[in-house]
């Protein structure tokens, strides 16, 4: 008791919320709240691809006449996600610190494996979106893009890309680990806003399972589509 | 029944500590886990070998000091159960069992199996408490209070704070046992006077500790003896956010 600071509430001064564990939980809950309303309108837009070229790069002409504003978007999202690795990581070697010896028997009982997984399903999103931005909105993995982009012929270039296997590959194995991330995180944000009670609990699981799998099945139908020459290029 | 015990043991904070195997021989189904434990104490002195050391206190389930992790689970593998309210008929013939301490920078090792809590203390020094006396206990019409708030903060109440929880979490979290007592506090009308400070005070207490943080694993739900549910630990953000959003006080 007198190695150690007490912190006392009669002589409490709060520490800054966002260097607390909860303050650092809510910062990645609110992130990460966004990114799941983000994934979801991303992958509804591209869907378009069903409905044709037409409509789809009419989409995509829409996002691209918003000018400053789609600037505003796009900084505010890299922004976001920074803050959400950043934090993301920080929280990951406090815990790992936090128990220096790890148990010889180790079990789990409740936890899920996509809850287990947060950190490594995240850092794959991670390099996926570095290579998504790469390939489809910097045209540096496959430069011969460049025409098509500048046409603004996003229906096109979808075709192309899914048209390569390992592309497709990649794209659908990075889908997995958005699943496997976004079936946790959907209670988890609940959960750390304090917006659950004993009887949403479960409910809320159950609701981050099905809106996994709806966001699994959305994107993964793409490149299948792709694949198997539903959506082809004429 | 014969086992076989892998048993963590550890001369002091500064020793490396290892498993070390141990039979228990002639063991009772009757007999609780601290006495089987017992058993082979005797035996070991028998031999002149150092006993187990291993912390217990009331062996009724409700004082919150034994502390063993039992095949990897806090407490072992029974629902709502403390490590001295288990029994060996949970166990059979031939079983090997491991048995290690609560693991977590927050509680170090002192001996074999036992660990220092004191950083729970610590909390409940920083925040724990109602900081008036409250008199005796008034009659039942003079402060209303709902049966819903009188029993939710009597379930988050039934924390022993036995640390279960910590040793459960993937994270060695300290949040549902600083979420019962957060909650029980937020529950009623003598301690919603300060719910707002409480938070901010136990939850920079339970970070100075060095607990991990949470990440809703569910871990600590199912390990707890007494059931206490992660929906405290909601509780206890709503708490949090209304006071970080809160005009600063004091």
């Amino acid at each position: 008791m007198d190695t150690m600071q007490v912190s006392t509430m009669c002589h409490h001064r709060p520490v800054t919320a966002y260097k607390t564990s909860i303050g650092m939980k809510l910062l990645m809950g609110i992130t990460g709240f966004i990114f799941i309303g983000f994934v979801t309108g991303h992958m509804i837009g591209n869907l378009q691809v069903f409905l044709g070229a037409e409509k789809l790069n009419a989409y995509a002409h829409t996002l691209q006449s918003l000018g400053a504003l789609l600037w505003v978007i796009r900084l505010s999202l890299l922004t976001f996600f920074a803050v959400h690795i950043f934090f993301a990581i920080k929280l990951y070697f406090q815990n790992r610190a936090s128990r220096p010896v790890k148990y010889v028997k180790e079990v789990n009982v409740e936890s899920t494996f996509s809850s287990r997984i947060m950190i490594w399903s995240g850092l794959a999103m991670f390099s996926f979106v570095v290579y998504h931005l790469m390939h489809f909105t910097l045209i540096i993995t496959n430069p011969e893009y460049a025409v098509l982009k500048e046409n603004l012929d996003v229906y096109s270039m979808m075709i192309v890309g899914f048209s390569n296997y390992w592309i497709s590959a990649v794209y659908m194995v990075a889908m997995i680990f958005l699943a496997l991330h976004v079936n946790h995180a959907v209670f988890s944000v609940f959960q750390t806003f304090g917006l659950t009670n004993a009887k949403w609990i479960p409910l809320l699981r159950r609701i981050g399972n099905i809106y996994a799998l709806i966001i699994l099945a959305g994107y993964l139908s793409m490149p299948v589509g792709v694949l198997l020459n539903i959506i082809t290029l004429h | 029944m014969n086992l076989t015990l892998y048993v963590w043991r550890q001369k002091n904070a500064d020793d490396k500590g290892r498993m070390e195997k141990y039979p228990a021989k002639n063991i009772s189904s009757h007999m609780s886990f601290l006495e089987m434990l017992d058993v082979v104490n005797e035996d070991l002195i028998e031999q002149g070998v150092e006993p187990i050391a291993f912390d217990h206190d009331c062996r009724e389930g409700i004082c919150g000091m034994c502390s063993l992790v039992v095949n990897g689970r806090p407490h072992g593998p029974e629902k709502a159960t403390t490590i001295c309210q288990l029994h060996m008929r949970h166990f059979s013939d031939g079983d090997v069992i491991y048995i290690e301490p609560w693991r977590a920078k927050a509680f170090p090792v002192i001996k074999d199996l036992v660990v220092d809590r004191s950083a729970i203390d610590r909390i409940m020094a920083a925040g724990g408490f109602v900081s008036i006396n409250t008199g005796g206990v008034p009659d039942a019409n003079a402060i209303p209070i709902s049966k819903t708030d009188a029993d939710t903060a009597m379930d988050a109440a039934a924390c022993i704070g036995c640390g279960a929880c910590v040793a459960a979490c993937k994270n060695a979290s300290g949040m549902l046992f600083v979420a019962a007592k957060v909650s029980q506090f937020a529950h009623l009308p003598q301690g919603k006077v300060e719910a707002s400070q409480r938070v901010r005070a136990m939850i920079d207490q339970m970070d100075i500790e060095g607990f991990g943080n949470c990440t809703n694993f569910q871990e600590c739900e199912a390990a707890c003896p007494k059931e206490i549910s992660i929906k405290f630990i909601a509780k206890m953000n709503r708490e949090y956010l209304k006071s970080s959003m809160a005009p600063t006080k004091g």
